[in-house]
């Protein structure tokens, strides 16, 4: 598939098209190309460095909303085995816009849910942007609770721009939806663990990411809305987006400061969607190791530590 | 009118809201009726039109006041103070907005608990601002009620919460959003104690303060055509790209749809709020 190039990736565009080129030159029998794509090459590879070294977080959140970024479908195709999604909520309808089922991580029985986006145009109106309406949180409840009768952890893969705002979902109550779903997983009696994968978008994130450990891939954001929601209510300017991410603190590693996610996962350079495999190994690793350590704590240990975590979140003086 | 306006020096132009504000002291107009009503009376009638029982917003320390009973109160988290944590800055810095913001409302933030009694009936009650930065919930707010529900299990009484909220505070950034999993795990706590929570929805309850501790009530009540809903009506008109069914996200909607228990009369809360407390916890009404 052709490679979609960020704005400030453009530089690097420019390299691929030359060593294009070469290559083109070198079909065509031009000896002294492979030299040079070998010397274009390193060069990208070295920019590719430098620019992902130094991100804005406007820019880090592009990155996380790339088109190309692995979603959680092809994290639960590296990372389980016997995975069987499981469909609906049981009172109104299935919401493509989040998977939910059951597998075995490691041999570990374990319960995935996720936010799903679309890789086509329809796709992508299939899953709604990955846009959950309140059916998509009342399936995952649902899976949730099934995995807290047959004890099985649950591991969560955030990636919305948030929970749809639509005329149905307002009807069918995306706001208690959510609200549920909070409540009932800060009491869930089996470990949660949630991976921020791409965009955590607000309340609709957060409806599956109330948890015992959250990590953070490297380029991946989190936020109360977005940066471009931000900026539209407080510079009433939507082009201060790039402002509204600096002054919001979005990215993984402001959100470890802060306290709110445990980790960060690095990302292959340029970005997870430069190579899903590599990224899927280092989240199999980071998952196996902190559900280790939760599996370890009974289960009276484990939810006073997750209410504690809970309450703990807050500055005040 | 407006080419005028443009000609005249700035100074001789009146401001039209101070000069909305001169009669503004003894009279006020119904937004509902145009009525115009005697400001006292409207306030002794808990800021509800005494013609058309159209109910305006009610400040939260005011709405407590008439709420509660004279004796028990006493205030919950008056020394958590809001801190800018993230040095904040849009146009304004949100520790300047913070000061300012306090000085026009007398509150130091957003939320007021109180654990007092509803005739008779001990209760923790607490009520959103929404003069103070639209009622947004940053970690004061948070905080502060999830005292107050620490307070209702260690002294067996109820919960009632009146919102008046826009949402999540974003100058707190991704901690206010996090107010949302703390309310909610707070009030799981309460609710694993069989202890009742009221949550009453007045105008207007979105955000994330509507899908966390507002629609998580035991029994949910909104107040007379109160604006309720998660996404504001703008957000979703952009989204969808069509004109709103009429009445949409009000309370009478939500009602229709099944998602509150039932529209209340500001003026009926303390009598059946407090019956329906009682009926919870099977004591009889004393008061």
């Amino acid at each position: 598939m052709a490679r979609n190039y960020l704005e400030f990736e453009q530089p690097l565009a420019e390299l691929d098209i030359k060593i294009e080129a070469m290559r083109a030159a070198m079909e065509g029998g031009d000896a002294g190309a492979a030299v040079e794509i070998n010397r274009l090459e390193q060069r990208a590879r070295e920019l590719t460095q430098a620019i992902y070294l130094s991100l804005s977080p406007w820019q880090i959140a592009q990155v996380a909303r790339h088109p190309q970024r692995p979603y959680t479908l092809d994290y639960v195709l590296r990372l389980f085995t016997d995975f069987e999604e499981l469909h609906g909520d049981r009172a109104f309808a299935d919401d493509p816009a989040i998977v939910a089922g059951i597998g075995r991580f490691n041999g570990t029985s374990v319960a995935v849910l996720g936010h799903q986006k679309g890789r086509d145009v329809r796709e992508r109106l299939h899953r709604n942007y990955g846009m959950p309406r309140p059916e998509g949180y009342r399936k995952a409840l649902r899976v949730m609770r099934l995995a807290e009768r047959f004890r099985m952890p649950v591991l969560t893969f955030i990636d919305t721009p948030g929970a749809y705002p639509g005329i149905d979902a307002e009807e069918r109550g995306q706001s208690e939806a959510i609200a549920r779903n909070l409540e009932v997983m800060s009491q869930l009696r089996v470990p949660i663990i949630s991976t921020v994968i791409g965009e955590g978008g607000s309340g609709g994130a957060l409806a599956i990411g109330v948890a015992d450990r959250v990590i953070m891939l490297e380029f991946s954001t989190y936020s109360v809305i977005s940066p471009e929601g931000c900026a539209s209510i407080l510079w009433k300017s939507s082009s201060k987006a790039a402002e509204a991410a600096e002054a919001m603190g979005i990215t993984a590693s402001r959100l470890v400061e802060l306290g709110v996610a445990d980790c960060v996962v690095k990302e292959p350079p340029g970005g997870a969607h430069r190579d899903a495999d590599a990224v899927a190994v280092a989240v199999a690793a980071e998952l196996r190791l902190r559900l280790a350590e939760l599996r370890q704590l009974d289960e009276s240990t484990l939810l006073s530590r997750r209410q504690s975590r809970l309450r703990s979140f807050g500055y005040f003086q | 009118m407006s080419w005028l306006r443009k000609l005249l020096p700035s100074r001789i132009k009146t401001d039209r809201t101070t000069r909305r504000s001169v009669p503004e002291g003894v009279w006020s107009k119904c937004p509902g009726c145009r009525a115009v009503l005697y400001r006292a009376e409207l306030a002794e009638n808990l800021e509800v039109c005494p013609k058309c029982s159209h109910h305006m917003r009610l400040g939260a320390r005011a709405r407590l006041a008439r709420f509660l009973d004279e004796v028990p109160r006493n205030e919950l988290g008056m020394g958590t103070q809001p801190v800018d944590h993230l040095r904040f800055k849009d146009s304004k810095r949100y520790k300047d907005r913070l000061v300012q913001t306090q000085k026009k409302t007398g509150e130091d933030d957003a939320l007021v608990v109180i654990a007092g009694a509803v005739r008779g009936l001990p209760v923790v009650a607490c009520a959103f601002e929404f003069e103070f930065m639209g009622g947004s919930m940053g970690s004061v707010v948070g905080e502060r009620f999830v005292m107050g529900v620490d307070h209702a299990i260690g002294a067996r009484c109820g919960l009632v919460s009146f919102a008046a909220s826009g949402g999540a505070r974003m100058q707190e950034g991704i901690i206010s959003l996090m107010q949302m999993a703390k309310t909610s795990a707070a009030l799981g706590r309460m609710r694993s104690e069989r202890l009742p929570y009221i949550s009453v929805l007045t105008d207007p309850t979105t955000g994330g303060v509507s899908a966390s501790l507002a629609m998580l009530g035991d029994i949910i009540i909104a107040e007379p055509g109160a604006l309720i809903g998660f996404a504001g009506p703008r957000v979703i008109e952009q989204t969808v790209r069509q004109t709103l069914p009429e009445g949409f996200q009000r309370s009478e909607f939500l009602l229709k749809h099944g998602n509150i228990d039932m529209i209340m009369d500001r003026r009926h809360m303390r009598d059946r709020i407090s019956g329906l407390i009682a009926t919870l916890e099977g004591r009889s009404r004393t008061a």
